[in-house]
């Protein structure tokens, strides 16, 4: 059992502290979004360096790119709906288009807002991201993740789109020690079949792969954090050494991780068993996180299930980018 | 420093270096052009601290062009200014070449990509704030089209900008009454605009944004009260400078044609030869 531990939001909130106490040129900007972002202590004890805005998305970004072009190293944070939706064309020129190293904060992403529904879901940030030139996407599987993203976003020049989740997350093992974003954290060795995953999709997968190592499946599950620029190599390698490829993401099935690894393989000559899993492209149904998870098989047992099934079938069986959902 | 006198020539100069820049280009935004042209002439020649020199520091006047489409009028500017050698406009719009049809860091001398509306005032503000801040004296300049100011996101910047008492932004507004449309009360009412702007927290001022040296005597005069940040609600004539151009909502994005193009040279050289 892996040992349950804190939000990444919450590690986050504590990174940035500790790097705002190093750097009084790293400021905060929140659109009202301070408390579900739990950047209230960070606002106590870093009053001078965290700028609110109000209830304006737009206004974040655009104030972000001005303060980011007048030297400031900034961190705009919102919930990650209203951030990539609303802000969309200030996050495209005012910091991609206009180069302005802002690090954007999707904060209570994916799924995690539950039964408050699809105001406040963001299934489509990967997807307009990726269209977007010059942004890094990054998803944190867990609180290790999440500190060493913060950090390494920090010091890129670049934009960074950061995503992340309210609901406590288990550490995960690692084969590898070390993070580096653009290169995959392999969490789990095995050769029957790979788990690509990425944020909080990781951890079922994880669970996925305990289910099927008592029946004698060996699946190797990747951390694949950041989503562009994309660990190709890793991509590649999960399909040529092991049976089969199951993309996992709280996004929707359409234009995220899973159809970015397709297109890579495709390209890289490879053909494979592939399956993505994700949210499908239907009117998401209500529940807290887990539960929309579950429905939608982003659990152990539900894709332990799908790799039962991609195992027992052939490759030419495998219709690729299809819509996941659990008959 | 240039005098008044000076600044007049200029902007007929101006005039003239924009239009030979749109009529090679094939394209430009040439009604909007002539209508800000006072403003830019007014802002480099007299009010900006910002010298090519300065311009890569943090601690210079900034100015971001809002209304990005009148990308033209800022790059002559901007060569006359010493920013780039003029020559390199031949290459505007053409395969390949970083001088596009808007504003873009790719060119020295401009601050921040723009093209979309509303995302200047946003941008300035943040600029704006980052001197309180530090404490730094540098000031804001930003130019607002008018019919851009239907967009929302310049309302979240103004409170915004009157929340933290930005009296070192400025913003001008390029008064011209039309947009591609025709009027812009027809279009979207903003009149009354300097009740709005009041009621956001501004200071305003209004001055014939077409007149240097009424340009100049508000653009010194900022910030109109400490304390809070500034509008100039510039009245302008879109086309203004040649006749057949002026107040006609086609010269939008109109390209002139050879004998337009030569009628409209011949006009300001007339007023060039009425001034001395």
């Amino acid at each position: 059992m892996i040992e349950q531990s804190q939000a990444n939001l919450e590690v986050f909130a504590a990174a940035l502290l500790e790097l705002a106490r190093q750097d009084s040129d790293l400021l905060v900007v929140t659109s009202d979004s301070r408390g579900s972002a739990k950047l209230a202590p960070f606002a106590k004890a870093a009053p001078g360096q965290i700028v609110e805005v109000g209830i304006a998305e737009q206004n974040l970004v655009g104030v972000a790119a001005g303060l980011a072009a007048a030297g400031k190293k900034v961190f705009a944070v919102s919930p990650a709906c209203f951030l990539t939706a609303r802000a969309l064309e200030q996050i495209k020129n005012d910091l991609c288009y206009s180069n302005r190293p802002v690090k954007a904060v999707g904060i209570s992403a994916g799924v995690s807002y539950g039964a408050l529904g699809t105001t406040h879901h963001s299934l489509h940030d990967y997807a307009a991201l990726r269209a977007i030139h010059n942004i890094i996407i990054v998803a944190p599987a867990d609180n290790f993740e999440t500190r060493e993203a913060v950090r390494a976003a920090s010091q890129l020049a670049k934009p960074v789109y950061l995503r992340f989740g309210k609901r406590p997350m288990p550490h995960l093992p690692r084969v590898e020690p070390g993070f580096e974003l653009g290169k995959a954290s392999l969490i789990r060795e095995g050769a029957d079949l790979s788990f690509l995953a990425t944020g909080e999709a990781v951890a079922p997968a994880f669970a996925a792969a305990d289910l099927l190592e008592k029946e004698g499946i060996h699946c190797r599950v990747v951390s694949l954090h950041t989503i562009k620029p994309l660990d190709l190599a890793a991509v590649r390698r999960a399909a040529t050494e092991t049976g089969g490829v199951i993309t996992v993401e709280e996004h929707s099935v359409n234009g995220g991780l899973g159809e970015a690894c397709a297109g890579s393989l495709l390209q890289q000559g490879i053909s494979a068993r592939f399956k993505i899993v994700g949210i499908p492209d239907e009117h998401t149904v209500t529940g807290n996180q887990q539960e929309i998870f579950r429905h939608y098989g982003i659990d152990g047992p539900g894709l332990a299930a799908t790799a039962r099934r991609l195992l027992e079938s052939k490759v030419s069986d495998q219709a690729l980018c299809s819509n996941t959902r659990l008959r | 420093m240039l005098t008044e006198r000076d600044l007049k020539r200029k902007s007929l100069l101006y005039r003239k270096a924009l239009l030979r820049l749109i009529k090679a280009s094939g394209a430009g935004h040439t009604g909007g052009d002539l209508s800000c042209i006072d403003i830019l002439n007014v802002l480099y020649n007299r009010i900006l601290r910002v010298k090519p020199e300065t311009f890569h520091g943090f601690d210079h006047d900034y100015y971001i062009q809002s209304k990005g489409h009148c990308a033209e009028a800022l790059f002559v500017v901007l060569a006359d200014c010493g920013f780039f050698p003029a020559g390199d406009l031949d290459k505007l719009n053409r395969y390949g070449s970083r001088y596009i049809g808007h504003p873009t860091r790719d060119v020295n001398g401009v601050e921040q990509n723009t093209g979309a509306l509303g995302h200047g005032l946003a941008v300035s503000v943040g600029i704006a704030l980052a001197a309180k801040m530090d404490r730094k004296d540098y000031r804001v300049f930003t130019l607002l089209g008018d019919g851009e100011l239907a967009e929302g996101s310049n309302w979240e910047a103004a409170m915004t900008a009157a929340h933290y008492r930005l009296d070192n932004l400025t913003a001008i507004v390029d008064r011209n009454g039309l947009q591609i449309t025709g009027s812009t009360e027809d279009v979207c009412q903003l009149a009354p605009l300097d009740k709005k702007f009041e009621a956001f927290g501004f200071s305003v001022q209004r001055c014939d944004g077409n007149d240097v040296a009424e340009l100049l005597r508000v653009l010194e005069a900022v910030p109109f009260r400490p304390g809070k940040p500034s509008v100039v609600l510039a009245r302008t004539r879109k086309g203004k400078g040649v006749s057949f151009m002026e107040n006609v909502a086609k010269w939008h994005h109109g390209v002139p044609n050879d004998h337009e193009f030569k009628s409209a040279i011949a006009e300001l050289e007339a007023a060039e030869a009425a001034l001395t």
